[in-house]
């Protein structure tokens, strides 16, 4: 699914990701964890396509083909989604009509007639259901005025909508409630299959005891130091990064 | 990064202007030139009563004694006003049988436009008086509206068959001798539409104005008139667009709505006028008085605007609150681009007691426009408990366009409340950045941001034109974002 070689990234000439490599095979999840500032969300966005960061070597493939060299929407029509860390608001903007030109644009590329209004709206309150967010916040304008919590979880439910074949929740389980994270991960394992793949970054290894990895990667300092199984998130939690740290020099 | 940006920002808002076609028929047209004796002509082909000519000359001998206005924040390269045409209409080529009947060519041409003149394939619902150039084409639905005692017709024909309404209202709410560009039109204005609401009559469709500039080299000098009667509601909208020529055009208008009590009348203006290119070659000089005053107590005005042609727009709906009661309101889009240039904005004139305004304006500048909002809330001295309410947002597309906020109050009652906002934001490269990554593209994730952002005014559009006018938006941006 995705295979990233020795990827090197910059920022104002300030190196961020130090040589990233990962590999994710369809049907894994993988959990990222890592300090703050370490790089997470910049590996996350650079996976996105957001221009703002100079990419000085490496290679990413996506489904066998180059990702670096495709646009930002054309990695989301071919099935890659970003859970943000930070959702932006776009006033005025509603949720169901932001969503609705999305979908369309991505059937669009794949040959598929758009949605007509009842499909859309029936599958907006199946999903809607399966998040349990409420109709109150899908009937507002795109994150406009939305908690902290509330993004979030309108993040999972545009994964549920999309339904994408890789999908990379940066964060997604910060600042959710205990009912909330269950839900989330409910909407994590609820996609789950043989042909789809998540990326969880997270700091706590609490969500992923709902949503269990397959492999777990330390990030740190631009570079993943440790890459082991779901055992290695509770090795953390016990330890703390200083041992990663200490872990690494021995390297 | 930033000049990635900037590039894809030119590209989104170098769209293709869609009415730019023209039509080549045949046109009565005067020499150049601007003197009384071109005054006299016009007024002569319209076959005008006296008391009309005598109103053009002394408008035009007023006009002569004026310099054209130099305070908007405009950069209004000289006109001559000998060297424009100021009378052109399109030749009737085959003897039509009936005088409802129209030269096919116009009808194509209108077709072309979206506006069809047949009744039966028009939009339910809306009755459509189409100029093009001098002349009034056609207006549809006369005879039912007529039914209901209400006047739909070109300000020519209202002359002729209404004379007592058009002397008695004519020049009320904007004198010729109001601006410069009031007393240009007063003196040689050729057509436009003028309606009438009897007493206790709601209008039950929406009434329409079409304008279409044609003729090369013609200036365009419309006029409307609207007077509702007591009790009465009217929608009313108007829609106007003009060939792609290197040359500009000037277009100086009038508008004038008189409300009487317990009216309520809305005037909606989809104004796309030929922007001109690229570089700025071209495009309408657009010089607008737009009045209207709600004379009656209760009475309400509602201006809503969406401006996106022309290369310079000098243009303020304003509403004068005379009655008690009395409700104002004016709502704004107006986008720049390119080297289009607009300064606009409303005067708000509170004279009745309780008299409410607002003001809801929203600048989109991109390009190398300029874009100003300019705005004036007065509130005399017996206006007690006047209120407004004025909001002005700026977005800004790039950083090569100007957006400027003028908001002028002046109150001698101290009831009144008048409250003013006003932001300014840019367009923002993560918000672009969050549509892309859902599979949106940037020229459309502009589109789709710039209508929420003008979403507050769009909806105050009648239904059918609120997808037209966020159509127009988008294109107008088109190739100027990111
Ligand atoms: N636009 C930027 N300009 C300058 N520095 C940046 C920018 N974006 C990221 N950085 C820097 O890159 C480093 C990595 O940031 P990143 O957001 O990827 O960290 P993270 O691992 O996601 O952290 P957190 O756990 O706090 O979310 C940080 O030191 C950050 O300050
Ligand atoms: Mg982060």
């Amino acid at each position: 699914m995705l295979v990233i070689k020795n990827l090197r990234v910059s920022i104002d000439n300030q190196e961020i990701l130090k040589g990233i490599d990962l590999e994710v095979n369809a049907g894994e999840v993988h959990a990222i964890m890592g300090p703050n500032g370490s790089g997470k969300s910049t590996l996350a966005s650079v996976l996105a396509g957001r221009d703002l960061y100079q990419i000085t070597s490496g290679k990413v493939l996506y489904k066998g083909e180059d990702l670096l060299e495709k646009s930002p929407e054309e990695r989301a029509k071919e099935g890659l989604f970003l859970g943000f860390q930070y959702p932006i608001e776009i006033p005025g903007v509603s949720m169901a009509n932001f969503m609705r030109t999305a979908m369309n644009e991505i059937r669009k590329y794949k040959g598929l007639e758009p949605l007509t209004s009842s499909e859309f709206l029936k599958k907006m309150r199946e999903k809607k259901d399966l998040i349990e967010i409420s109709s109150s916040l899908t009937n507002r304008s795109v994150n406009e005025g939305f908690s902290g919590g509330e993004k979030k979880k309108n993040e999972i439910f545009q994964m549920a909508m999309f339904e994408p074949e890789l999908a990379i929740l940066d964060e997604t389980d910060s600042g959710l409630d205990i009912d909330a994270l269950r839900i989330v991960a409910r909407g994590v394992n609820n996609m789950k299959s043989p042909l789809n793949s998540t990326i969880v970054i997270t700091h706590y290894q609490r969500l992923l005891e709902y949503i269990v990895p397959d492999f777990v990667h330390v990030l740190y300092n631009g570079r993943i130091v440790k890459s082991g199984g779901k055992d290695l998130a509770l090795l953390l939690e016990e330890k703390g990064y200083e041992w990663v740290r200490s872990e690494s020099v021995n390297m | 990064m930033q000049k990635e940006q900037d590039q894809i920002l030119n590209e989104v808002t170098s769209g293709e202007y869609k009415y730019g076609f023209y039509t080549d028929i045949e046109q009565d047209s005067l020499s150049k030139g601007l003197n009384e004796d071109v005054i006299r002509t016009i007024s002569d082909k319209k076959g005008e009563p006296e008391f009309m000519l005598e109103f053009r000359l002394k408008a035009y001998r007023h006009w002569l004694t004026m310099k054209m206005p130099r305070w908007a924040h405009l950069n209004i390269p000289e006109i001559d006003y000998q060297d424009q045409i100021y009378y052109s209409a399109p030749k009737q080529k085959a003897k039509l049988k009936s005088l409802d009947e129209v030269d096919p060519e116009l009808l194509e041409t209108f077709n072309k436009l979206g506006i069809p003149l047949e009744e039966q394939k028009h939009l339910s619902g809306v009755a459509v008086d189409a100029v093009m150039d001098s002349v009034s084409v056609k207006t549809t639905f006369k005879e039912t509206l007529a039914e209901l005692g209400i006047i739909f017709c070109s300000f020519s024909e209202a002359v002729r068959e209404y004379p007592d309404l058009v002397k008695q209202y004519m020049g009320s709410v904007v004198p010729y001798t109001d601006n410069f560009f009031a007393a240009l039109n007063s003196a040689v204005f050729s057509d436009g539409s003028f309606c009438y609401i009897p007493k206790g009559v709601k209008c039950p469709m929406e009434l329409s104005t079409y304008f279409r500039i044609n003729a090369a080299n013609t200036g365009q000098f419309e006029r409307t008139l609207i007077v509702a009667e007591d009790n009465t509601y009217v929608s009313y909208l108007e829609g106007c667009t003009a060939p792609m020529r290197d040359e500009n055009q000037l277009h100086a208008a009038i508008v004038e709505i008189v409300a009487l009590e317990n009216a309520e009348v809305k005037y909606a203006t989809v104004q796309n006028w030929y922007p001109g290119n690229k570089e700025g070659k071209g495009g309408i000089y657009n010089f607008v008085t737009k009045r209207g005053i709600c004379k009656g107590d209760n009475s309400k005005i509602s201006w809503t605007q969406v401006e996106t042609g022309s290369a310079i727009t000098w243009k303020y709906p304003s509403c004068i609150l005379r009655g008690h009661n009395t409700t104002g309101e004016f709502y704004s889009v107006a986008v720049t681009n390119n080297y289009q240039q607009a300064d606009t904005g409303t005067k708000m004139i509170h004279i009745g007691k309780n008299s409410k305004s607002i003001i809801v304006s929203k600048g989109i500048s991109a390009g190398r426009s300029n874009n100003s909002y300019r705005g004036l809330v007065k509130v005399l001295r017996g206006a007690e408990n006047a209120r407004n309410f004025s909001q002005c947002d700026s977005l800004l597309l790039g950083d090569k366009c100007g957006a400027h906020t003028f908001p002028y109050i002046e109150s001698d009652n101290h009831t009144a409340v008048i409250e003013h906002e006003a932001t300014t934001s840019k367009i923002g490269e993560d918000q672009i950045f969050y549509c892309n990554q859902r599979g949106i593209s940037t020229e459309d994730a502009i589109g789709l941001i710039v209508n929420g952002y003008a979403k507050e005014v769009l909806n105050k559009l009648p239904m059918e034109f609120a997808v037209e006018a966020q159509k127009l938006l988008q294109i107008s941006l088109e190739g100027s974002v990111g």
